[in-house]
């Protein structure tokens, strides 16, 4: 058991809600609410030296009452020792949490990746985007379980959506601070950004 | 082993000064010296927007970078990836244990037998297996034959971005030798699957042993006339020092591994720090670079490869004869003679091909230093044959995600080297 | 995109305005000869299967020896489409783009096989075989195929080239996609991607 839980436990009492071990590692499972606080404490301690995030991701179970997990692998590089934080967030409220990406630059695509394929929110997060789906992507989210591996639109379907996508609306004015040169963009470009560039799929011409 | 430079290249450019002789003019980097764009007339303010890729010959895969030019000044570099997202933790939940296993090939494919490796070892921690003596060192040589690879994969691959071709066709060629190898032992070149629950899928052949002492003393040699041709080469160099610099704070606080975090001084290995398959018994040296630019990330993964080459030695010296599977009927196929001829393994192998390896319920996350840094997988299981999640944490991911800072104010040529130093394999990254 | 006329079915007829002769088939043979003998591939590289191609490139497998060192990265000056590796649906529009600014003649060899058929990978991200997206000539299988097999590939697509004859303008007619935005139609799409083999029993989950 790393003595890090108890260390915890007696910081910040009830916020931890829960210590488990498994295969040798100790998992602690904390308030979502202060997460963020616990992150920092457990990086900034002296004793505690937490300051490498080894990894951010999130557990759907197959029991449909489960929660839904959030993960923080964290490491300290001075004691060479690993913690596990767990934020559980139940299915029936909407899935947010508070981004670390104040703390750690590293939970920045992490924390991406992890709304793009759970629809995991992070409140406070620079740019939440997906990340390797294109973001325009209307199937959900990938990873849930109630996600059919061959996703839900026929293969047709898919391959229409595809091959409509834009390859160049990806782009976003506070992202790229391209405002000088607004006026050069092509005509179709500046279209689209004045609308938004999570702008819609165009529908099949011959179909509804 | 701390990395000391023997030769340093001061940049700059050559202007004209009062009396009409030529004055080198340093290039500072992000804003420390003068740079030789400040001294150059206002030309006009205008940025252009520029699309590197997905299908581009430098972005080493199908990366795209959106980068904001000031001229041929990088202001601001955006990475789009996701164009190779295939969906492999998603389809990892609809596999056997075992069946995972030629899925993590495709992922970084370039080392695809470390990746085999750190799977086998992180369901055996779920399943607290303890594999045989014969199997680790056999894995050991597994993790370096990728390392050696990868690296030289890398140093190819560098070279045509920074110019230098021929290097491509000698790594190319040594890692020939190693496909040989591969094929030998697993049957395929590149996706070996090499690894099961608790054991190996075959033993080495024989000749095995001498054919790599033989490799092992070719590539001593090309790495010898790669490093004359390269290491102080005033262009190598040139295009190198001082570029994509990362202090090491910088580096841990955005989680980087690999030869990218030790380049930038910190001393974080995996294979010292968390040691797996009696790493801790072997003899070796892990580089530190000092300043975290290209040039030293180079020379961390060059030492890397010669280094491997020494922990080949040691591995295959202690090489013991034995079983390469654990005797454990849980994970491991029994032979097939007793399959045949006794009943209970009979059933062992019906339960085994039929359902799976059933795992009891728990996670486990485990790691390995593969080539291009932290390679962990995390397992989630339910005590079925399949896993509830399993997730991969991608060292060329959160690497990548450190290009933005890397190439402020670099020049365009610049960000290529950059790209080139952080080794990217977009199977890993999008996976 | 200018005038488009679909190609006539011309089912094996040659439609020629001078008939066939002694000249016409000795021209055939001069261009396809030149065509088959310097293709430049146009390396769309995306996986595993780019790496052997690459070392299909280097010095033991060499492919110069068949016309194709020029590794053409644009597709204005590029002959044929190697799509090697798997194809996301994030990456078809792309691939879809880089086949349009092709000139003709142009092919494609569609190597490995999660660009045949989607391999392995039969989930939510992955096109099932490029020619969902774009017409395919040669489909190298293997996973990933072998140098060996990518320069059977090849050599038969030389093969197919010094088939072709300048008298047939349906060869080239530029094949763009529809008002739909696809290349097939929908059903020929959910046929080709239907399910096969291993694919068919592996959806469930527990």
């Amino acid at each position: 058991m790393n003595p890090s839980a108890e260390t915890l436990q007696r910081q910040f009492g009830s916020a931890i809600r829960r210590v488990t071990e498994s295969c040798d590692r100790t998992i602690v499972y904390v308030d979502g609410d202060r997460i963020r606080e616990i992150l920092a404490w457990l990086k900034d301690d002296p004793g505690e030296a937490y300051n490498y995030l080894v990894d951010i991701t999130a557990v759907e179970y197959r029991e449909a009452g489960l929660p839904i997990e959030v993960v923080y692998e964290l490491f300290s590089l001075g004691r060479k020792v690993p913690l596990r934080v767990k934020v559980t967030l139940p299915k029936d409220q909407p899935l947010e949490v508070d981004s670390v990406v104040p703390l750690w630059a590293g939970a920045d695509w992490l924390e991406r990746e992890v709304y793009d394929m759970f629809g995991i929110t992070f409140r406070g997060h620079p740019d939440l985007r997906r990340i390797l789906m294109w973001e325009t992507y209307a199937e959900g989210f990938p990873l849930r379980k109630d996600f059919p591996l061959r996703g839900r639109f026929s293969r047709s379907e898919q391959v229409r959506q595809a091959l409509n996508a834009h390859p160049e609306a990806h782009y976003s004015l506070g992202e790229l601070g391209i405002a000088e040169s607004y006026h050069e963009l092509p005509e179709d470009m500046r279209e689209r950004l004045r609308r938004g560039e999570r702008g819609q799929i165009a529908a099949p011409k011959g179909e509804r | 082993m701390a990395l000391k430079r023997t030769l340093d290249v001061a940049l700059g450019t050559t202007t004209l000064d009062e009396q009409g002789r030529p004055r080198t003019v340093p290039l500072g980097i992000q804003g420390s010296g003068a740079t030789a764009l400040e001294d150059a007339p206002e030309l006009g303010g205008e940025h252009m927007l520029l699309n590197i890729g997905p299908q581009h010959p430098a972005t080493h895969g199908v990366l795209r970078l959106v980068v904001e030019l000031d001229g041929e000044a990088v202001v601001r570099v955006v990475p789009h990836v996701g164009y190779l997202h295939s969906g492999f933790e998603k389809l990892g939940e609809y596999r056997h244990y075992n069946q995972i296993i030629p899925l993590t090939d495709r992922m970084d494919y370039l080392a695809p037998m470390a990746n085999n490796v750190c799977l086998a070892m992180a369901v055996e921690k779920l399943m607290g297996l303890e594999i045989t003596e014969r199997c680790k060192v056999l894995r050991v040589i597994a993790c370096e034959i990728s390392r050696i690879i990868s690296h030289l994969v890398w140093l190819g691959t560098t070279g045509i971005d920074i110019g230098a071709f021929t290097p491509f066709l000698w790594m190319f060629q040594e890692r020939e030798k190693f496909y040989n190898l591969q094929e030998a032992w697993t049957g395929a070149r590149l996706t070996t699957s090499m690894t099961r629950i608790g054991g190996l899928m075959a033993d080495i052949p024989d000749g095995f042993e001498d054919d790599l002492r033989t490799i092992l003393r070719s590539l001593l040699k090309v790495m010898a006339e790669v490093d004359r041709a390269l290491t102080r080469n005033g262009i190598w160099a040139g295009r190198m020092q001082g570029i994509g610099a990362l202090t090491g704070e910088e580096a841990i606080n955005m989680s980087l591994s690999g030869a990218m975090l030790r380049a930038s001084g910190v001393d974080y290995d995996v294979r010292k720090d968390r040691p797996y398959l009696d790493y801790e018994t072997y003899d070796f040296e892990v580089p530190i670079g000092e300043h975290g630019d290209v040039y030293d990330r180079y020379l961390v993964r060059f030492e890397e490869t010669l280094q491997a080459i020494r922990i080949f030695e040691q591995a295959l010296d202690r090489l013991p004869d034995g079983p390469i599977n654990v005797d454990d009927h849980r994970a491991i196929l029994p032979p097939k003679h007793a399959a045949m001829t006794s009943m209970e393994s009979m059933i062992h192998h019906f339960k085994q091909v039929m359902e799976g390896v059933q795992v009891p319920a728990g996670e486990a996350y485990f790691s390995i230093e593969s080539p291009k840094g932290e390679l962990g997988y995390y397992f989630v299981s339910d005590g079925t044959a399949k896993p509830v999640r399993w997730r991969v944490r991608p060292p060329t991911f959160i690497n990548l995600s450190a290009l933005p800072k890397m190439s402020e104010g670099h020049l365009l040529s610049d960000l290529i080297a950059i790209n080139a130093s952080v080794d990217i394999v977009m199977g890993e990254v999008d996976r | 995109m200018g005038v488009i006329t679909k190609p006539e079915p011309s089912a094996g007829r040659v439609v020629s305005q001078v008939s066939p002769n002694w000249l016409t088939t000795r021209l055939d043979f001069l261009v396809n000869w030149a065509r088959s003998n310097s293709m430049w591939p146009m390396p769309f590289g995306t996986a595993c299967c780019a790496i052997e191609f690459m070392a299909t490139a280097a010095s033991r497998y060499d492919i110069s020896r068949f016309g194709m060192e020029r590794m053409s990265f644009s597709p204005r000056q590029a002959d044929v489409l190697l799509c090697a590796g798997r194809l996301p649906f994030k990456l078809a529009p792309v691939i879809r783009r880089i086949y349009d600014q092709m000139p003709q003649p142009k092919w494609v060899i569609s190597m490995g096989a999660c660009a045949s058929s989607g391999g392995i990978f039969d989930n939510y991200s992955m096109v099932q075989g490029i020619d969902t997206v774009v017409p395919v000539d040669v489909y190298v299988p293997g996973c990933p195929p072998r140098p060996e097999g990518l320069l059977y590939g090849i050599l038969l697509l030389q093969k197919k080239i010094r088939g072709e004859t300048l008298a047939d303008p349906a060869i080239r007619i530029e094949q763009t996609l529809d008002e739909r935005g696809l290349r097939l139609a929908p059903d020929r799409i959910d046929e080709l991607s239907e399910p096969f083999g291993n694919s068919i029993h592996q959806t469930r989950s527990a």
